[in-house]
């Protein structure tokens, strides 16, 4: 019989019912990894996008040439902004689910990638988060109760009600505009290091995209211009195995890893344990300092596991394994931090557990000024003139006439 | 017949097509094994197979281009995107691929696509999921543009869109896709099973595109509209307490010139209304052509009643939203016009 061709259709590893499987994910021992000069040539590297850079082995204990320099204080702090950000999210999530706002995202599971990388970048640095990145805005001292007011679409909102909640900015923290659309933020940041280059900065720019969006065109347009004009520029995909309901080998993971996507283009890669912080960090301080001493982009590929539903609006227990983080070899990221402190002598259990508690409050107490600011069914709202605002600079005739309509309209109906 | 949800009587509609043409093809975001994060095609891939009901990546211009050369091919995909407000990745191979084949290749190459995509606000959505971006392709020529207001639309309109050798661009409404709804996101939500046009049948029927539906008739007042705004027409009229044939254009390109013309000859008025802003909106269009078929007939301007021309806001979701109160406010304009 002739052979026939026949669609090759990706499958996860499990499905619901199924015992987790994590045998695909190519694993590398913590410090096996060599760590190459800041200035090595791409074409001498690209063992980096394969293997899989990682500094924490399972017992918490830091190996390799890829150890970075941080101390204990800058650790400890590391930790504090990786359970702020789960506190955050937390408390988030479950005023969606009271209804007090119309949609959330968590980032659980994912800490270590927006806080070690936040770490390891300067701040007149410019990031281009994803919908994931909250750690980032925390990291960058956006205020609690700020965020929360954006997701609150309330009268102090960043937004000033004309975006979901998540897609918060922070333009004194060189954060940009979180977009609803994915994979667009990517070309942007492109630009964005292309400018610096051109007006003689040494800033450089990091944008952030999933595994699932690396499909999208506009990932490949960046990477084109990156490469072409070697932008200063840290391109990071945050591999967390899942886009809503297809698993990474349907963006075209089953074949080369992700941090490989560069390498026809002649940008080095890096796969990095994106659940150990000191990795994320170690890797995104190589990539910046590569960048700013005119060594060009470098696309990082963090392989995390989305520990939450993609969102309040997905149940993913419907399409993987329930357990399944539990089995992700990579483990959780605030665990295996805390473990590496605890083993150092630099905490404790009890300390872990007081500072958790504390953050608790933090953000109770952050949540409960918040809504002085108004819900989305309670207390002072915005005034609907806003609406019309921003769409240009100033408002256009037209817009005014519509403003006077609507203002008429409210005052008739009340 | 049975009691459907605008999602049941899609999901029958590809699911009788699926059956009854080998060839019919289902591809999109998270719509295989999940069955749609709105749950259009669940069960079609159990029942069609893997190679039938296709997850795609997340590349709007991957799904929508790949479709054109799957339909080449001598199949027939109907392509899902997520929701119509992801679908600009697309568009240049809609504008300048989709559109043109046919005309392209002196008739000799064309490719079935249909395109749905979930449109419209009133869902909490914000700007990134709320867009009623019909007008974009009813400006192009080459492309069949629809958007049905009931299940039992729904199901005729997509049978005949996948038998259509032209391409689709088929807009589903995601607001009434559990029920209809009149535009006060106050009361109590009204599911299908409490209206006519939830009743489908479950076999094989189609509905002709280019053709209008007159779903009430009076002769004061013709009201122009689609979508979920029909809805909301038949709650004002039923408010302002006059007689109003309200048309539902269902496809608005080809548009079924005739059924307008004969109702605004009948009227003498006629008041336009949909979700997208108003300028440059498909509402530009369907004035035009009142003016040009009726201006004899016209006793009083034609009104639009559309959303405002802001991008669409979280907060203020109702107030952009061109509820009851902005239609009965043009129908007294219009009324009060000698």
């Amino acid at each position: 019989m002739t052979p026939k061709s026949r669609l090759h259709i990706p499958h996860p590893s499990a499905r619901p019912g199924e015992a987790p499987d994590f045998s695909y994910l190519a694993l590398s021992e913590a410090g096996a990894v060599a760590r190459p000069d800041d200035d090595t040539p791409a074409g001498k590297i690209e063992n980096l996008a394969h293997e899989l850079v990682r500094v924490m082995d399972d017992d918490g204990v830091a190996r390799g040439e890829w150890v970075p320099d941080l101390g204990a204080e800058q650790l400890l702090e590391a930790l504090r902004l990786m359970l702020l950000t789960r506190e955050y999210d937390d408390r988030m999530h479950r005023m969606q689910r009271q209804g007090k706002i119309t949609f959330f995202m968590k980032s659980l599971g994912e800490e270590a990638v927006s806080i070690g990388q936040g770490m390891a970048l300067d701040a007149g640095d410019m990031l281009f988060p994803g919908y994931r990145n909250q750690g980032l805005f925390i990291l960058r001292n956006t205020s609690l109760v700020d965020l929360m007011c954006q997701c609150l679409s309330n009268t102090r909102d960043m937004c000033k009600g004309r975006q979901m909640p998540v897609m918060y900015h922070n333009v004194k923290g060189n954060l940009f505009s979180v977009s609803g659309n994915l994979a667009t933020q990517y070309p942007h940041a492109v630009g964005w290091a292309m400018a610096s280059a051109i007006k003689g900065e040494d800033h450089i720019s990091a944008a952030w995209v999933g595994d699932g969006s690396t499909a999208e065109a506009d990932f490949h347009y960046a990477l084109t211009f990156a490469a072409v004009y070697q932008a200063p520029v840290v391109l990071n995909v945050v591999n967390n195995q899942w886009a809503i309901s297809t698993f990474q080998g349907f963006a075209g993971g089953e074949r080369r890893p992700f941090a490989a996507r560069g390498l026809g283009l002649g940008i080095p890669g890096i796969r990095v344990d994106g659940n150990d912080l000191l990795a994320v960090y170690a890797v995104t301080q190589w990539a910046a300092q590569r960048a700013r001493q005119g060594g060009g982009p470098t696309l990082i590929e963090h392989v995390t596991y989305r520990g939450g539903a993609h969102s309040t609006s997905d149940d993913p227990s419907r399409y993987r394994p329930i357990d399944e983080w539990g089995a992700f070899p990579l483990g959780d990221p605030v665990k295996r931090l805390k473990q590496h402190l605890v083993n150092a002598g630099h905490w404790s259990d009890e300390q872990h557990a007081k500072l958790q508690q504390e953050l608790k409050e933090t953000v109770m107490a952050a949540w409960k000024e918040a809504i002085k600011f108004g819900t989305m069914t309670e207390g002072p709202r915005l005034d609907v003139r806003v609406m019309f605002d921003d769409v240009y600079e100033e408002v256009p005739q037209r817009l005014i006439r519509q403003r006077q309509q609507l203002v008429d309209l409210k005052g008739e109906q009340s | 017949m049975s009691q459907m949800t605008m999602i049941q009587a899609i999901n029958s509609a590809l699911d009788t097509m699926m059956d009854k043409d080998p060839s019919v093809i289902v591809l999109g975001q998270d719509v295989g094994y999940f069955g749609g994060v709105f749950r259009c095609t669940d069960g079609l891939q159990a029942k069609y197979g893997e190679h039938r009901v296709i997850d795609a990546p997340i590349a709007e211009g991957g799904i929508i281009g790949s479709a054109i050369g799957i339909g080449v091919n001598g199949l027939r995909p109907v392509a899902e995107i997520q929701f119509a407000d992801y679908i600009y990745p697309g568009l240049d191979q809609i504008i300048s691929e989709l559109a043109r084949l046919r005309y392209r290749s002196g008739g000799e190459y064309f490719s079935p696509v249909t395109v749905r995509a979930p449109c419209g606000g009133g869902i909490r959505g914000g700007q990134t999921h709320s867009q009623s971006p019909e007008a974009l392709f009813t400006h192009l020529s080459g492309i069949v543009t629809v958007m049905p207001s009931s299940p039992y639309d729904a199901k005729g309109l997509l049978i005949s869109a996948i038998e259509s050798n032209d391409p689709v661009v088929f807009f589903e409404p995601k607001r009434i896709y559990n029920g209809p709804f009149d535009g006060d996101p106050n009361k109590p939500s009204l599911p299908w099973s409490q209206h006519p046009a939830g009743e489908v049948p479950e076999d094989y029927y189609s509905i002709p595109l280019g053709k209008a539906a007159v779903v009430e008739e009076g002769n004061e007042l013709s009201i122009i509209t689609y979508g979920t705004m029909v809805h909301v027409a038949q709650a004002a009229v039923r408010r302002a307490g006059i007689s109003a044939d309200i048309i539902d254009v269902r496809t608005l390109v080809p548009l079924d010139v005739d059924t307008l013309r004969k109702s605004v000859e009948k009227t003498g008025r006629c008041l336009i209304a949909h979700e997208a802003s108003k300028f440059s909106g498909y509402g530009a269009e369907l004035s035009a052509t009142v003016q040009e078929e009726c201006f004899w007939h016209l006793q009083a301007p034609i009104v639009r009643v559309a959303g405002w021309e802001t991008p669409y806001p979280h907060a203020f979701e109702w107030d952009y939203f061109p509820g009851q109160e902005r239609i009965l406010a043009g129908i007294r304009n219009i009324m009060e016009s000698v």
